[in-house]
């Protein structure tokens, strides 16, 4: 579905390209797939009288590899935490130093020296959250907290799972169902992890990112999922819960940033301070439903966010962890058990 | 003047006359080749180049040779220890996509021939409008083809769900996201492809000869085997060639209508450029593909030249 969702996009942009032309500016946006709130967007062409383009993607991987292509000729990019990391690397990013821009002051601390941009010169907060599952309670009632659901499934939801077609969230969770550590290039443990993941397999109906479409369409009946795609997932299908397994999920940010050589980039520095404004903030995570990193924003937040279960984590989940690059030997052998895996 | 004078003169002006076509045939041919060179041969040379290279760290490629894409086609060093085993994921992802191919391909074959079949024994004032219902589908882009009939065939379709109401069936058909899924949606998405070349040969052939088969005591079977398939033969392969051909290569189908489980070669080069960062390999498993679909073709001409002298 983001893939036809990317499709769309791409051809919706194409198709309104020229019009385009008649505002004062424009405006490329180059985010993940269904996760860019139209409100926001209608509010920053008004305010700026620029016109905002936007196409989608639905990996870090699929956002790296066009943009390395080069000549997209996009502004903004969302990348995860990770992906900041690496694309500041490869000097794909412009240090546009939101931490001088006027709204930097809303940013909360705890956001601003994160391992992936200390000190906030490329990127600001976008969205952050959670990646586990989200299960139907009407199907399974069991005890939802623990990733056997997906790595040894009770009899009602073999065949009804849907994993994410990503090779980092897929093989995280093994290791994590086997209690070793991430970035692992221990290639003992790495064998029981692809054995594991191969037995599962079969009990698998589907690798793919469109959670929300795959459970409300009742496709599956449980799938690894980001925990506001659970939750608007719930909107539709109420017996779904997300769950917070006792082995350990990860935890996210996705960043707002600049690409370097951005053909609109004085509008892209006002966009970057435009989405530190709570207000602004507030209406994305209305629309896609997580937490977004800035003071003040919860004031502009639907108030069934501010207590939602995927939102609010119990006094007895463990710590998100947020799972830093693997050095290169390391995601070769990822590599070769995802192609393994997936022959 | 003489005759030699005379003579020399005449074959100047055609010697002229013959560097004026050339100059012209090449002037006419210029923007086709320009056309050929620009969006054919360039990408093509960039891809073998590449897919000698070495795979950059982010996506891209390092200028250093190597051979190891292909090699990494039918080997790898054991994940664990760094041995060079026979490695069958690539082969089978190859495999399974031929295989499906010509599944795909059986099947347009057996819809497609009779459907053929049928338009061309039609009154020709209404063949047009049965062929303009065959061609329709095509106003309407492929991946919102594909997305309809995963509408069509998913647990709470409507093909479940009036089997469901009519009490054939209690609980819903699993087609979505099978093998057999992917196989609908690859004749549906090419018998066109199929019905229209077969109706190409069949609107040419001869009736009497059908008549005349029907006079030397032929039954229907005899008949079909022995007059009509040998004379739609042509139509028959050229619509065989351009389902499998097309149909090796899916990208949409697999994607939408198989689930992501597995992946059919189309979906396995375009990871190599996503998640999988590896460019060269992605461009070795292209020429690879781009090799069988030669072969098959080879295979095809040869056929066809022995089939000619044969008959000669």
């Amino acid at each position: 579905m983001k893939t036809v969702l990317r499709l769309l996009a791409t051809a919706s942009a194409v198709a309104f390209a020229s019009p385009a032309a008649m505002a004062a500016g424009e405006l490329n946006v180059y985010n993940w797939g269904n996760y860019t709130s139209p409100e926001m967007i209608k509010k920053f062409e008004e305010k700026f009288d620029v016109k905002v383009n936007l196409d989608g993607y639905d990996s870090n991987e699929a956002m790296l590899a066009k943009v390395k292509a080069g000549d997209t000729g996009y502004d903004i990019v969302v990348p995860g935490d990770y992906m900041i990391k690496v694309m500041i690397g490869e000097g794909l990013l412009e240090e546009v130093k939101p931490n001088a821009m006027e709204n930097f002051k809303n940013v909360d601390p705890n956001w601003v020296d994160v391992w992936w941009d200390p000190g906030r010169n490329y990127s600001i907060p976008y969205q952050w959250g959670t990646t586990s599952f989200t299960v139907d309670t009407a199907i399974y009632d069991g005890d939802v907290d623990t990733l056997a659901l997906l790595f040894d499934p009770p009899e009602v939801l073999k065949g009804r799972i849907n994993m994410l077609n990503d090779m980092n969230d897929v093989i995280n969770a093994g290791l994590r169902y086997l209690g070793y550590g991430r970035c692992n290039g221990n290639q003992d443990e790495l064998r029981e992890v692809l054995a594991l993941l191969s037995k599962a397999k079969p009990h698998w109906r589907t690798m793919d990112y469109a959670v929300i479409e795959k459970l409300t369409s009742k496709d599956v009946d449980i799938s690894q999922s980001w925990n506001g795609a659970a939750m608007r997932a719930r909107a539709q299908r109420p017996t779904l819960k997300y769950a917070y397994p006792k082995e350990g999920f990860t935890g996210w940010m996705d960043n707002v940033a600049v690409l370097k050589g951005a053909p609109n980039l004085d509008n892209a520095k006002l966009f970057i301070n435009f989405m530190m404004d709570p207000e602004n903030a507030g209406l994305t995570s209305n629309f896609a439903r997580y937490a977004n990193g800035i003071l003040g924003s919860d004031k502009f937040m639907e108030p069934e966010m501010l207590s939602a279960p995927e939102i609010v984590m119990p006094a007895s989940a463990p710590a998100p962890d947020f799972v830093t690059p693997c050095p290169q030997e390391v995601v070769d052998l990822y590599n070769k058990i995802w192609t393994q895996l997936k022959q | 003047m003489s005759g030699r004078e005379h003579q020399s003169a005449l074959a100047a002006a055609i010697d002229q006359n013959r560097r004026n076509e050339r100059v012209t045939r090449a002037w006419l041919l210029a923007p086709a080749l320009t056309i050929i060179l620009a969006i054919s041969i360039l990408p093509l040379g960039i891809t073998v180049v590449y897919s000698f290279l070495t795979p950059g760290t982010y996506g891209g490629v390092t200028w250093e040779f190597s051979t190891d894409s292909y090699v990494q086609f039918l080997f790898q060093r054991d994940i664990f220890d760094d041995t060079l085993v026979f490695n069958s994921a690539y082969v089978s992802i190859f495999l399974r996509s031929i295989g499906l191919a010509l599944g795909a391909t059986l099947g347009a074959l057996i819809l497609g021939f009779p459907t053929a079949y049928f338009i061309a024994t039609k009154p020709r004032e209404q063949r047009n409008i049965w062929l303009f219902l065959i061609t329709l589908p095509f106003w309407t882009n492929l991946l919102i083809r594909t997305y309809a009939m995963l509408l069509i065939i998913r647990d709470e379709g409507i093909i479940n769900i009036m089997l469901m109401k009519a009490s054939i069936i209690s609980s819903p058909l699993t087609i979505l996201y099978t093998d057999t899924a992917v196989f609908i949606g690859l004749i549906y998405s090419f018998l066109p492809f199929m019905v229209l070349p077969i109706y190409a040969s069949l609107e040419k052939l001869d009736f009497s000869l059908v008549e005349a088969g029907y006079d030397l005591y032929a039954n229907r079977l005899k008949v079909l085997f022995h007059v009509i398939v040998p004379l739609a033969k042509p139509g028959i392969v050229a619509g065989c060639i351009l389902v499998f051909i097309p149909g090796l290569g899916a990208y949409i189908t697999p994607e939408l209508l198989g689930g992501g489980k597995k992946l059919m070669i189309g979906n396995m080069i375009a990871m190599q450029f996503g998640a999988s960062r590896n460019w060269p390999f992605g461009s070795a498993a292209a020429l690879i593909l781009m090799a069988l679909v030669i072969l098959v073709l080879l295979v095809n001409v040869l056929a066809a030249r022995r089939g000619a002298s044969g008959n000669g």
